[in-house]
């Protein structure tokens, strides 16, 4: 049903989003939960920087992250001269590009829910013996969980869709970091692959529906265990 | 490790539970300053109207807020001292917090609230106290379904089985029924007597207060106003209005003597060897009981009067009499019985007309039916 080279795409779009994903998770819970329950010099600098990505041009991102990840790049130079590793042209570069895009959405749907958590709640753990990890593992996230799968499913998303900041960082690379966008754009820019384009686009609209359902059935469950029989 | 020490495991006499404190504290416009020794046993309530500071001194107590200056030990542990710069975490306290809400986690059942702080070496507590609030039938249930009055019962359930040296409780009854919150207090006067740690009572409520207190700090614009044993305070005249006004109160503690099954009465023995008819008690003869009588429900003779509904008529001396504060029409007495007090409010006239002066022997006549629902029993 599917051609060798729209299985290769989607395959690879889903490996990059669910890498980009791993490595925002546990970053932006933390982040998010630092913006919702604490108060620091620097707060609104760091929530800034946070939402950048969510205003600047992606392709002015994915240019800022080839000027500091690129082989000759500041942070790019010492990943390589330490690890060996680089990142732009490859598939792990382009799942940099969508985790960046993606991290403001993933701590945004994480804080909001953070802060709906009743701190009274978490105060009467305390009174109870509870540290503050233990606080945190048993009353804060339990109680915030609709909105991290909500924040996770939204980030995935965001990193599936990635464009413009993958295209400067990453180029496309077919089987590397061509993903599904990517593949889509290709084939518009070739005469003559209209059917193919069309055909890409109605497969990126049934994954994209397919994610947001699923992340509603998911914190729609999440909800009604949380009020179980609360009538 | 420190959950290990605030388990009460140990009996009371070697836990040294009083608690001290002496905190200053600025809200505002509002200033804290307190200082209080609470005693190691019994109920001390903190008591005033709202915006006196009773809440903010609870939450100093508990560690939920920092004070500005002062300490707060208990025994010869120190929570907080802003001098060396102390101040020991909220889950390192050892004390039990009940709130004005039950605070329930609504993710974990019942049974799961109730054993979330609880230390290895509480199983042995769980069933007692469980039965003890009445709650076994709920442990299967998620909080959302409980009542305000069975959320409450777990909440106290809760905080008690962490083993806590010290349970402070705030308003506990706010916001439930006239029916429930009777029913709530009769747990708790059971349970504070079963406990064997201190605890501190939030409230703003004189009735609940005469009915659970054996100490009290009246709190009034952050300061403390008045602090004693509850008995002494209640008969002190002067404090008529802050204790209740109207509705004030002295209790008169006795034995039960016998039953009259007939006519549902009981006889209750003060021990001076005077005694009291009251609605039939429930308890066996000899069984301590306190009776608690509203200053309005006791009237003045100067001899024993024959022929009147009057069931109770009480030989008594008077010891001290002040004209009402908030009342023009009234006087407030305070009478002696043996070794007891009485306190009771008269029209000015009558004082007048009876020459009622300090000194002066008198007859106090109480009706039986105004007993109803004002017993209880000690211990």
């Amino acid at each position: 049903m599917l051609s060798e080279a729209e299985w290769q795409a989607i395959a690879l779009s889903l490996k990059i989003a669910g890498t980009a994903v791993g490595w925002i998770a546990v970053p932006g819970i933390a982040l998010a939960w630092l913006l919702a329950r604490r108060e620091f010099r620097g707060k609104a600098l760091l929530d800034g920087l946070i939402h950048l990505p969510l205003v600047l041009p992606p392709v002015v991102v994915g240019y800022l992250l080839l000027l500091s990840l690129g082989r000759s790049g500041w942070l790019g130079q010492w990943l390589f001269e330490t690890f060996g590793v680089s990142l732009p042209f490859t598939w792990q570069g382009a799942a940099v590009a969508g985790g960046v895009m993606a991290f403001p959405l993933l701590v945004r749907a994480v804080r909001l829910s953070l802060e709906a958590v009743d701190p009274k709640l978490e105060a009467a753990a305390s009174t109870l013996g509870a540290n503050r990890l233990r606080v945190l593992f048993t009353i804060t996230l339990p109680l915030a969980i609709p909105g991290l799968l909500t924040g996770t499913v939204l980030a995935f998303a965001r990193a599936l869709s990635e464009f413009g900041a993958t295209i400067t960082f990453a180029s496309n690379i077919p089987g590397a970091t061509r993903t599904l966008p990517l593949a889509l754009y290709t084939l518009i820019q070739t005469p003559g692959k209209e059917n193919a384009a069309a055909r890409l686009c109605v497969i990126a609209v049934a994954i994209a529906m397919v994610s947001l359902i699923a992340s509603e059935w998911l914190a729609r469950r999440a909800r009604l265990r949380l009020q179980e029989r609360d009538l | 490790m420190n959950r290990r020490d605030a388990c009460g495991g140990v009996p009371a006499a070697t836990t040294p539970n009083a608690l001290s404190c002496e905190v200053r504290k600025r809200q505002g416009a509002f200033s804290l300053n307190v200082s209080l020794d609470v005693p190691a046993s019994g109920v001390t309530a903190l008591f005033g109207p709202s915006g006196s500071g009773k809440t903010t001194l609870l939450r100093l107590m508990a560690g939920l807020d920092r004070p500005d200056s002062g300490r707060v030990t208990l025994g010869e542990r120190v929570l907080a001292d802003t001098a060396r710069g102390v101040h020991l975490p909220i889950h390192h306290r050892g004390l039990g917090v009940v709130f004005q809400e039950a605070r329930l986690f609504p993710h974990y059942r019942v049974r799961s609230n109730l054993t979330y702080g609880m230390p290895r070496d509480g199983r042995s507590k769980f069933d007692d106290l469980v039965a003890l609030l009445g709650i076994q039938h709920l442990l299967d249930r998620m909080p959302g379904m409980l009542s305000g009055g069975e959320a409450r019962r777990v909440a106290i359930g809760r905080a008690l089985l962490t083993g806590p040296r010290l349970l402070l409780m705030d308003e506990p009854l706010t916001g439930l029924d006239g029916e429930r919150k009777g029913e709530l207090l009769r747990y708790l006067v059971r349970l504070t007597r079963e406990i064997d740690i201190p605890v501190v009572y939030v409230s703003h409520d004189p009735a609940e207060i005469t009915a659970i207190a054996d100490h009290l700090a009246v709190l009034e614009d952050g300061q403390v106003a008045a602090y004693g044993e509850l008995d002494a305070l209640m008969l002190r005249l002067d404090l008529t209005q802050r204790l209740g006004g109207f509705d004030a109160a002295t209790r008169l503690t006795g034995k039960v003597m016998a039953h009259d099954p007939h006519y549902a009465l009981t006889d209750v023995g003060l021990a001076d060897g005077q005694r009291l008819r009251v609605p039939m008690l429930d308890l066996s003869p000899s069984s301590p009981v306190r009776l608690r009588v509203g200053v309005r429900d006791v009237a003045i003779a100067l001899r024993m009067p024959t022929n009147t509904s009057y069931r109770n008529g009480l030989w008594a001396t008077v010891e001290a009499m002040m004209p009402s504060d908030h009342e023009p029409s009234a006087m407030e007495l305070r009478l002696v019985i043996g070794t007891q007090r009485l306190r009771a409010r008269l029209t000015r006239q009558a004082c007048d007309e009876l020459q009622i002066i300090p000194g002066k022997k008198v007859v106090a006549l109480i009706r039986s039916v105004s007993f109803d629902d004002t017993l209880e029993p000690i211990n």
